[in-house]
């Protein structure tokens, strides 16, 4: 089992509380065309907070400027609570939209683990303490019986619980989720949620969640962020479901008329 | 390095009594593990069409040796070709196109230079043994080289293989975990070239390819991890080369070519044993 990060040695799991990652005027630009513009957030620590936005809001661009894969204007500040500032080297713990992938590779959910973990060659066989953290990792995600199985042969489900374990080994400062359910059916997003909703609270961690699946996200998100290329409302779910805007770009507004 | 190999003409076979055979037999021991461990990387990271590339671009290193009065081209073969290969991955970095629109556009470049290169005069036919390959030929000399790729070559992959496995499966995931796709990336694409080419005169330009890819293919349809896929890729590699080669002894055909059909036997076998396990 992963143990708490360093900054919430000697606190509490629910008591931390306290803002883990400054999001800062953060602009993305590419080809000339602003994608998102002036992005401030604060993420904290046993919160999950979910972007909302219709397509082409800027949301995964936002999570792949917070990854450093985008050039951005502004900055990201990592705040651990205890011990010294790591600003340079936060640890990011990732969980892409859908792994796109070759699913006829001979490539099994431990050679994930030992690919990702360590450094001894995968054809050389798998390291016996590599394995116990591999399963560790997989029982917080109720996935330990998946470890030998082939990745491609997995259902979409299961398969975002394994990323989500990886994400989690070792424990991050920063947990980002690029809408791991879509294309998943009903009862594995509802499963992966809960999984999800535990997980904050179990490591005291600070999720930030990309979302379209409104009815999924609203019970399990501490915070909803409303972001069309800029961030136009944020609040509590029971803030965001009401706001004029938000309500209009879902189309939630021709519900309200008599 | 030719006294060790001269030990092999104790074997009681017609062949072991040639010194090219015994020659050709090494080369194929030593290459064939190493042509296989790639070839699951190259076929994992969907970059057939890039090393198919690479074999064909070495005309134009040729052509460019031969145009340089160099004795030996490989240096000059070597140089273009990674010049081509780095320059496919700026290509694809700095245009986003997409990657198999670029290398067919390099490739194409690079077989038209080489051969306008190399047919100045109407003399092509003195290179066509580039594209056929005789391994007969080899050289104690030459082996002695294969084996120091082998060990550089190997030895890098064998350190770079998790972190070229993670690229290949999801390059975004691969960031996340703190990997430096870039430089991993020119670091397999130099490998590719390098084995690519030192192997290219015995193997031939024409089948090169199949020699790093059937290996793997079959493999892929038998494992179910990726140990047992490296496991499976270096037999079928080792059994197709030697069997190969001695098939070509004895039937007197292109030794490059018998081993590929070889492998490709081996192939549609998998591909049964596969068929029969689902059913």
């Amino acid at each position: 089992m992963p143990s708490s990060p360093d900054h919430h040695k000697g606190i509490a799991p629910h008591q931390c509380g306290q803002c883990c990652t400054h999001i800062d005027k953060i602009s993305v630009t590419l080809d000339r065309n602003p994608i998102i513009e002036d992005v401030s957030l604060h993420l904290h620590c046993g919160e999950l907070t979910t972007i909302v936005g219709p397509n082409g809001a800027g949301k995964s661009t936002l999570l792949k400027a917070l990854l450093g894969e985008v050039a951005h204007t502004g900055a990201i500040h990592f705040h651990p609570v205890f011990g010294p500032d790591r600003e340079d080297a936060p640890a990011i713990g990732y969980v892409p939209q859908s792994l796109d992938f070759d699913r006829f590779s001979p490539f099994s959910v431990s050679d994930l683990f030992a690919a990702s973990l360590s450094r001894y060659p995968v054809p050389l066989g798998c390291r016996p303490d590599v394995r116990k953290s591999a399963l560790a990792a997989l029982a917080s995600v109720e996935a330990e019986c998946l470890l030998d199985r082939k990745l491609g042969k997995l259902s979409g489900g299961e398969l975002q619980r394994v990323l989500l374990a990886l994400s989690l080994t070792p424990l991050p400062n920063l947990l980002l989720l690029d809408e791991p359910v879509s294309g998943i059916d009903l009862p594995g997003r509802e499963l992966f949620y809960r999984t999800v909703s535990e997980l904050r609270h179990k490591f005291d961690l600070s999720i930030l969640m990309v979302s379209h699946d409104l009815a999924g996200i609203a019970p399990v998100s501490d915070r909803i962020v409303f972001l069309d290329r800029r961030v136009v409302c944020i609040g509590t779910p029971a803030e965001v479901l009401v706001n004029g805007d938000f309500r209009h770009a879902f189309g939630l507004d021709l519900e309200d008329r008599p | 390095m030719s006294q060790l190999i001269d030990l092999l003409s104790a074997l009681p076979f017609e062949w072991a009594r040639y010194g090219f055979m015994r020659n050709a037999l090494v080369a194929v021991v030593l290459v064939s593990p190493l042509f296989a461990i790639m070839g699951t990387l190259v076929v994992n990271n969907r970059m057939a069409f890039f090393s198919d590339a690479i074999g064909h671009a070495s005309l134009t290193g040729l052509g460019l040796g031969v145009l340089l009065g160099l004795a030996d081209p490989l240096l000059a073969l070597v140089a273009f070709s990674m010049f081509l290969g780095i320059g496919i991955l700026v290509l694809h970095r700095v245009t986003r196109s997409s990657m198999d629109t670029i290398i067919s556009l390099c490739m194409s470049f690079s077989i038209a230079l080489g051969i306008v290169l190399l047919s100045r005069g109407g003399n092509f036919n003195r290179f066509s043994h580039y594209l056929i390959g005789d391994l007969l030929s080899i050289t104690p000399q030459e082996i002695g080289w294969l084996l120091l790729t082998l060990l550089v070559v190997g030895g890098g992959l064998l350190f770079f293989y998790n972190r070229i496995l993670l690229i290949g499966l999801n390059d975004s995931l691969a960031r996340s975990r703190g990997l430096n796709t870039w430089w991993i990336q020119v670091f397999f694409v130099a490998s590719i070239v390098m084995v690519v080419t030192m192997n290219l005169s015995w193997v031939g330009i024409l089948i090169i390819n199949s020699m790093l890819i059937l290996p793997a293919a079959a493999a892929r349809n038998l494992a179910g991890n990726t140990r047992q896929y490296v496991f499976f890729a270096i037999a079928i590699a080792l059994v197709s080369g030697v069997c190969g080669l001695l098939i070509s002894y004895y039937s007197d055909t292109a030794s490059g070519a018998t081993i590929v059909l070889v492998a490709m036997g081996f192939y549609f076998l998998t591909l049964v044993i596969k068929a029969l396990r689902h059913q």
